[in-house]
């Protein structure tokens, strides 16, 4: 269960943004893994607001991109979508392949709030 | 106009009745590893470790693979030839640096307590434990687990992954996560592969190649010696290689 120590990265980070934008709150977060990352989305997801609680992320909503795994190879040059236990080629079948998409463990983007949503008045259903 | 309640005036949220402001977010592009700080500090652990020309080594396994008997026997082999140091992590007990310490070489034991891999961190608090003059190859023995270790860089310059003939010839397949950044695979307790009956290390090979990983496969007994000269061999040959990329930044310094 290493998504938890990788939520106190991503919320070490974020806070840190936060802050130095004087932010009041972290609205969503944007994180990209690839199916390569070896970190499990829906762990991460499940782990975030544990570590989150108390803090300006505390009701961020956390978005996750799964990028597919792509490799090129570097026998007949071609780009194939693959499986992570599977990196061939897919016209020509060798291994001899770089993978250039699929490993990607990345803080994307935040949204951030100056304040909490402000009440400014009672509304009146009539 | 307010598309819920037909209200006039500025656009606003029903939340329970009350009005908030609906105020728009602002988006800040971010694009960092999200294991940013660790690998900024695995940078930096590596700065140190070249500083100090010394090779280091990630060792990573399932648990009962074999890592430390390994060591045990690689500090024998290099006894006279070059000094190894050990970093040790596991959950609880300082027994591997014993065993370690008993076999002739510099230990130091993380306990990670609950944790399941060592990060740059805890490395980094490690060296500070660990003289690293007149060492010439660290070994760091990771937290047995074949999933978490493989997501955190410790500063290492090779990670090395091994696979005991007890356990299935599909843990490439299995695991491909860790697998794939293997430098070199080692197939351990090779004296019970007749006992075992149904490891191929063929079998390996292949799963470990389908990961599109070219690194070499050592067929290695620590009990018996079979494949431990081969094994030697790619150390010495890492670690000069280690001399002269560290000699090359001197000279262009």
């Amino acid at each position: 269960m290493h998504e938890l120590a990788i939520c106190e990265a991503v919320l070490c980070q974020v806070l840190a943004i936060a802050t130095e934008h004087g932010a009041g709150r972290v609205a969503r977060i944007s994180l990209e893994i690839g199916p390569l990352a070896g970190v499990e989305p829906g762990s991460l997801l499940s782990a975030f607001p544990l570590v989150a609680a108390g803090t300006l992320c505390a009701t961020a909503i956390v978005e996750i991109q799964t990028a597919a795994a792509e490799v090129e190879c570097t026998i007949c040059g071609a780009v194939s979508g693959v499986k992570p236990n599977r990196l061939l080629c897919g016209a020509c079948g060798t291994w001899r392949v770089a993978l250039i998409s699929g490993d990607e463990m990345q803080l994307r983007s935040v949204e951030l709030f100056d304040l909490e949503p402000k009440q400014i008045g009672r509304h009146l259903h009539v | 106009m307010c598309e819920i309640c037909g209200c006039a005036g500025d656009a606003h949220v029903h939340i329970e009745g009350n009005i908030l402001l609906n105020q728009s977010g602002k988006q800040i592009d971010v694009l960092h590893a999200m294991l940013h700080d660790n690998d900024h500090q695995a940078e930096h652990n590596r700065a140190h470790f070249d500083a100090a020309g010394v090779l280091v080594v990630n060792l990573m396994s399932s648990p009962g693979s074999g890592k430390t008997s390994l060591l045990e026997a690689t500090i024998h082999a290099l006894r006279g030839r070059l000094t190894v140091a050990v970093i040790e992590g596991d959950l609880e007990t300082e027994n591997d640096a014993r065993r370690i310490r008993a076999a002739g070489a510099k230990a130091v034991q993380i306990t990670t307590g609950n944790a399941c891999h060592l990060d740059a961190a805890m490395v980094h608090a490690a060296l500070h434990a660990l003289d690293l003059q007149g060492v010439d190859i660290l070994f760091i023995e990771n937290v047995g687990n074949l999933v978490c270790p493989a997501a955190f860089d410790l500063g290492q310059h090779r990670n090395v992954v091994l696979l005991s003939v007890t356990e299935g010839d599909d843990k490439p397949q299995k695991y491909p996560v860790m697998f794939r950044k293997a430098d070199l695979l080692g197939i351990t307790k090779l004296d019970l592969l007749a006992a075992v009956g149904d490891f191929a290390p063929d079998r390996a090979a292949f799963h470990l190649r389908n990961l599109a990983n070219a690194a070499p496969i050592l067929e290695i007994s620590a009990r018996s010696g079979a494949g431990m000269a081969s094994w030697i061999a790619w150390l010495l040959t890492e670690h000069d290689a280690r001399q002269h990329a560290h000699k090359g930044v001197h000279i262009h310094a």
